[in-house]
């Protein structure tokens, strides 16, 4: 009887103390040095990325709305403020291709504007909580892996930024119809500030995996990342 | 004898103690990003310490929840524990005993739920369910439209995720009063009991 009351109390213990010490975890303060809650809490976002995964349906569109329900004024977000938003010239601007890819070229402002284009009034929903509703056009993300010879059966598509941003998406969510590659916006060329010239607009997924003012694609097998999903948010973040 | 609480009650118990604890930590943290109301939850009482941390919890504790809930569901169905101790009352034993608890004239008695807790853990419960179907619905509003839909839209749905939490904490303020009132029945729900019938 002891003995059961003994072992009954160290299991209570060791419960408690391991509960504890997940509870008052660094939660992602200093990946350089991860302790066991940030390695618990990043086994299960892994797994969670492998959920949506399976959850994705190809054919399921994002809901589109009427223009009257776009969100005027537009509301701007970037991880820094607005007075920082570095401005490209458009005119040297190239999209550089890296990768899994047979035609690397360079892909100008030019070349964009003269490939097929599509228009949406979409949602943005924000991993803060947040949505916003705009209308963009430009350059089918799947049209465009197919033009330069992308290995579609790939699993990453990355991209980098002119601010030192940058992310990726899974090729899925790459070839669903509305992710495209913006030029415009509220129908204008971008402005500075939503992402002059290009951006990725993905309706399929939260705001912060629709990066801004592009220089590089990548298609790759090598995981990634993204200047958010380092520092811990869930990589595949899909709506 | 017989437990007054089965172990696989016990277990769950305290592992949905477990989820729901820190899902409202976190959630309080992530409500904080972008508040529905003219207020914030004060940073000392969430979990998470920012919103990527937040997130991830929440995210985690979901599964442990949902997990733990099924099996409680199907528990209580199959071992006939709902038949027993959380039959629905009617409106009138709800009154009668609200009323009889106000005056602190309502034995408890050990290993058997009066109207006014069995209406409590059944609200509670559907809370829960509530509260998981919401929380689907803020988290796939593209995937699973139809349940955003259902709880009106995105925006919407983040409200009913918001009051579903309040229901519950609303629940735990009252739940953890009485325990505190009637300190006695904490005992069994951590090591079982001895169920010896009615205890005055
Ligand atoms: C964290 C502190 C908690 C304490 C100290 C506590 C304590 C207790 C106790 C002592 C009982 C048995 C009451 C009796 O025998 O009359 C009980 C039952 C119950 N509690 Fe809690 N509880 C806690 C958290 C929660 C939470 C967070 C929930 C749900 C949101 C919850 C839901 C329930 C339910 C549904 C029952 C009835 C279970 C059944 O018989 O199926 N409790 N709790």
């Amino acid at each position: 009887m002891s003995r059961e009351l003994e072992r009954r109390a160290l299991l209570g213990r060791a419960l408690a103390f391991g509960a504890a010490g997940l509870l008052t975890g660094c939660d992602y303060d200093n990946l350089q040095h991860p302790d066991l809650a940030d390695r618990f809490l990043r086994a299960m976002s892994s797994w969670n990325d492998r959920v949506q995964a399976a959850l994705f349906n190809p054919h399921t569109l994002a809901p589109t709305f009427p223009a009257s329900a776009i969100t005027r004024p537009p509301r701007f977000n970037a991880y820094y403020d607005r007075d920082q938003v570095r401005v490209v010239d458009g005119a040297s601007w190239k999209l550089e291709l890296s990768g899994l890819v047979a035609e690397r070229r360079a892909w100008t402002l030019a070349d964009l504007r003269a490939a097929p284009q599509q228009s949406q009034i979409t949602r943005l929903v924000c991993v803060e909580g947040w949505r916003v509703i705009g209308q963009w056009g430009g350059v089918p993300l799947g049209w465009f892996l197919r033009r330069i010879g992308a290995d579609t059966r790939a699993r990453y598509v990355s991209f980098r930024c002119a601010d030192g941003y940058y992310s990726s998406i899974d090729m899925a969510s790459a070839l669903q119809p509305q992710t495209i590659l913006a030029l415009d916006f509220l129908g204008k060329p971008l402005t500075p500030a939503f992402g002059f010239p290009l951006r990725l607009r993905i309706p399929t997924k939260l705001g912060f995996k629709n990066p801004k003012s592009l220089v590089a694609l990548g298609v790759t097998n090598v995981y990634p990342g993204g200047y958010w999903e380092d520092q811990g948010y869930n990589w595949f973040s899909g709506s | 004898m017989r437990p007054i609480h089965p172990w696989p009650l016990r277990l769950m118990h305290w592992l949905n103690a477990l989820a729901i604890v820190t899902l409202i930590g976190s959630g309080w943290q992530i409500y904080n990003a972008a508040p529905l109301f003219p207020f914030s939850f004060p940073e000392a009482i969430t979990i998470g310490q920012w919103l990527g941390g937040a997130v991830a919890w929440h995210l985690a504790a979901i599964w442990l929840l949902v997990l733990n809930g099924v099996s409680y569901l199907i528990w209580g169905t199959v071992s006939g524990h709902f038949r027993r101790k959380l039959a629905p009352p009617g409106p009138r034993a709800i009154w009668a005993d609200l009323l009889a608890a106000l005056r602190f004239r309502l034995p408890h008695e050990h290993g058997r739920y009066n109207a006014v807790q069995r209406a409590l853990y059944l609200a509670v419960i559907a809370l829960g369910v509530l509260a998981v179907l919401s929380g689907l619905a803020v988290w796939k509003p593209v995937q699973l439209w139809w349940l955003s839909d259902l709880f009106g839209g995105f925006r919407a749905s983040r409200y009913v995720h918001f009051f579903a939490m309040a229901g519950i904490v609303g629940f735990l303020a009252v739940h953890l009063a009485l325990v505190a009132l009637v300190p006695r029945v904490l005992w069994p729900m951590i090591a079982g009991g001895r169920d010896q019938g009615a205890v005055r």
